[in-house]
């Protein structure tokens, strides 16, 4: 590993973490802009033409906003948990590959951070570590709702992380590998949401659940929590949660994309690997309006059920899943 | 022969060693819990350093992110967060301590006497730490202490509800009392 | 393959610098008049009654409990998904019956009101 490539991957780190945050400035705009029309209104048309400029202006209003710290809080945690949030949900992308490789400026560029022998597992272990950032903000706060939130978002985030990981095991058998190159490459034939759409529909459901999005944002529900864990935080503080909701977003689109839908793969993409990314944006972007739909759509749902639906539904489901994957998988292949 | 992933090793085990005492000296439960997570994940790069992904990644998932939030929800829950200021039982600390210092000379011996014996220990291959090599020997060599493993979490599982859960049966079907009488 | 675990090392720290720039940033840039006021805590304009950090409904205890025991299922199920088409029959099977173990554990849970929230 020469100095050469150390320098090609920081600026490759770079650009992804630039493409994250421009990325959560657009789904803003994109969520307030669909929610719009959903609602039969016009949604941001002030700043820049169709309000492209809207996600700018917040940010600079952000950067100015007075950051209030109780008095009571825990002033160290509180300081360190929109960092412990916020990291998990960048790395997390480090493994998703967006095309194979390209040649620009002379060298061979490949279209991926990282390529590890067991991404899905990456996948698992960032999951399971980005609720730290959330329990602790809301204990830090030393307020009622953002414990009450905090709480619960940690209890719900771990009750569909098993159906989560079961839900990413299927298309670990179905390619034999926890590369995700690797998974992306073997749905050349057939994108795996054909073969298993349950599978899919599990993924999609828990990752919902695990970014506590609506219907399943108990967490925050404004009605009886206020804002959930992030009450009391203000200014950059605030933006940093509220990013790292929206990159999230990107990377659960990302992923799903990746596992179950052909990630970068389309119609001529094998000749003109250029055309890898632009695929996986479309399918991002695609994702990313059902994701906003569905929060238009469908009401918040009760915390009970919410739990329930995920330890015997989901979950059950998920394990019936692989199993009934498992014993097919034997009686086609032999 | 001071290679730069020994450089690494060194600096991640410095900060192993730094989290642990700090885990041991903060008066905050709160703050201990957190030193330990920092732990269990620079055990993790070490894992990652000496060539065994599968298993740091393990320990990240495993101890990183399910038994220290389980640690860390039991600290929230009970509201036991500050550590009385005084310690309760002062004489233990100096027993703990003779215990540390043994402990520490038995290493120190063993480094000592044994240090030829690093030799012996074979390079494993390459592709050893592969999740596919980790599958192939866990599910043929070692299928029994697999299934073992399951009846222990099975047994683990039946522990952890009878014990947080004694008096919760009543109460269960208390509320299923009152949700009947509401119909 | 270490190659691309130092490209996730990297990744990792340039990460970090976003979230600690925004908030160095900010703290520069943003305007600080505290009062009593206003870093008390919020509710709703009403003083809060009583302390925060208190005893809690032992439900999300038991959830992260049972948790934690199917978390470790799932990271066996891994090394076998991927080692599934090199694997013999005897190697799926005893998967089959290790995962039936394990639905016996979700059934017993499930039997006993633990994964009912009251």
């Amino acid at each position: 590993m020469d100095g050469a490539m150390i320098l090609e991957w920081v600026i490759k780190s770079i650009f992804l973490i630039l493409v994250m945050t421009g990325g959560f400035a657009y789904v803003t705009l994109y969520e307030r802009k669909v929610l719009a029309r959903i609602q039969v209104r016009i949604g941001p048309n002030r700043a820049g033409p169709f309000g492209v400029l809207q996600p700018v202006a917040d940010g600079i209003k952000l950067i100015f906003k007075e950051e209030l710290v109780p008095a009571k809080a825990d002033k160290l945690i509180f300081t360190l948990a929109p960092v412990l949030t916020v990291i998990p949900a960048l790395i997390i992308t480090a493994v998703v590959p967006w095309g194979t490789e390209v040649t620009l400026f002379g060298r061979t560029i490949k279209l991926y951070l990282a390529d590890i022998n067991i991404a899905v597992l990456y996948l698992m272990a960032v999951t399971s570590i980005s609720i730290y950032g959330i329990a602790l903000a809301g204990w830090s706060s030393n307020n009622k709702y953002a414990t009450l939130g905090g709480l619960r978002a940690t209890a719900q985030m771990i009750s569909y992380e098993l159906a989560l990981g079961f839900a990413m095991i299927v298309p670990v058998m179905m390619a034999g590998s926890m590369s995700l190159v690797d998974i992306v490459e073997s749905q050349k034939p057939v994108w795996f949401v054909f073969v298993q759409p349950l599978a899919f529909l599990i993924y999609f459901i828990a990752a919902l659940a695990e970014i506590n999005r609506s219907p399943f944002d108990m967490p925050e529900a404004e009605q009886e929590l206020t804002a959930g864990y992030h009450t009391e935080y203000s200014g950059m503080k605030f933006a940093l949660f509220f990013m790292a909701e929206y990159i999230k977003m990107i990377a659960i689109s990302m992923i799903g994309s990746s596992l179950f839908l052909g990630g970068y793969r389309g119609p001529f993409v094998d000749q003109l690997p250029a055309l890898g990314p632009l695929y996986l944006f479309i399918k991002v972007a695609i994702v990313l309006f059902v994701i906003i739909w569905i929060r238009a759509t469908l009401p918040r749902i009760r915390y009970d059920r919410l739990m329930q639906f995920g330890w015997k539904v989901l979950f059950p489901l998920a394990l019936l899943n692989v199993f009934v994957t498992g014993v097919v998988l034997i009686l086609v292949g032999g | 022969m001071l290679t730069t992933g020994t450089i690494i090793f060194g600096v991640f085990a410095l900060v192993v060693i730094a989290s642990a005492l700090g885990m041991l000296l903060s008066r905050n439960a709160i703050y201990a819990a957190l030193f330990l997570v920092l732990n269990f994940a620079t055990v993790a790069v070490l894992y990652l350093i000496l060539g065994a992904p599968f298993i740091a990644l393990v320990q990240i998932t495993v101890y990183a992110g399910s038994i220290m939030v389980l640690f860390l929800f039991v600290i929230m829950l009970l509201g036991a967060e500050k550590l009385p200021a005084g310690e309760p039982l002062g004489h233990h600390r100096w027993i703990a301590l003779l215990f540390g210092l043994v402990f520490l000379a038995e290493l120190a011996l063993f480094l000592v006497y044994r240090a030829g014996m690093r030799a012996a220990v074979n390079t494993p291959p390459l592709e050893f730490g592969s999740p596919a090599a980790v599958g192939m020997s866990l599910f043929q060599k070692y299928a029994l202490p697999f299934e073992i493993t399951g009846f222990i979490l099975v047994v683990a599982t039946v522990g952890a509800i009878l014990l947080t859960r004694g008096e919760g049966f009543k109460g269960r079907k208390r509320t299923l009392e009152i949700q009947s009488q509401d119909k | 393959m270490l190659n691309d675990w130092s490209y996730v090392a990297i990744f990792t720290v340039i990460s970090m610098f976003l979230p600690a720039a925004a908030i160095a940033i900010a703290s520069f840039l943003a305007p600080k008049k505290p009062n009593p006021i206003k870093n008390s805590i919020y509710e709703c304009g009403v003083e809060t009654v009583g302390a925060t950090w208190v005893q809690f409904k032992v439900q999300y205890y038991i959830y992260t409990l049972v948790f934690l025991l199917f978390d470790v299922e799932i990271i066996f199920l891994y090394p076998w998904a991927v080692a599934y088409n090199q694997l013999p029959l005897f190697a799926v099977v005893e998967v089959i019956i290790f995962i039936l173990i394990l639905l016996g554990g979700l059934l017993y849970a499930w039997r006993k009101g633990a994964l009912e929230w009251v």
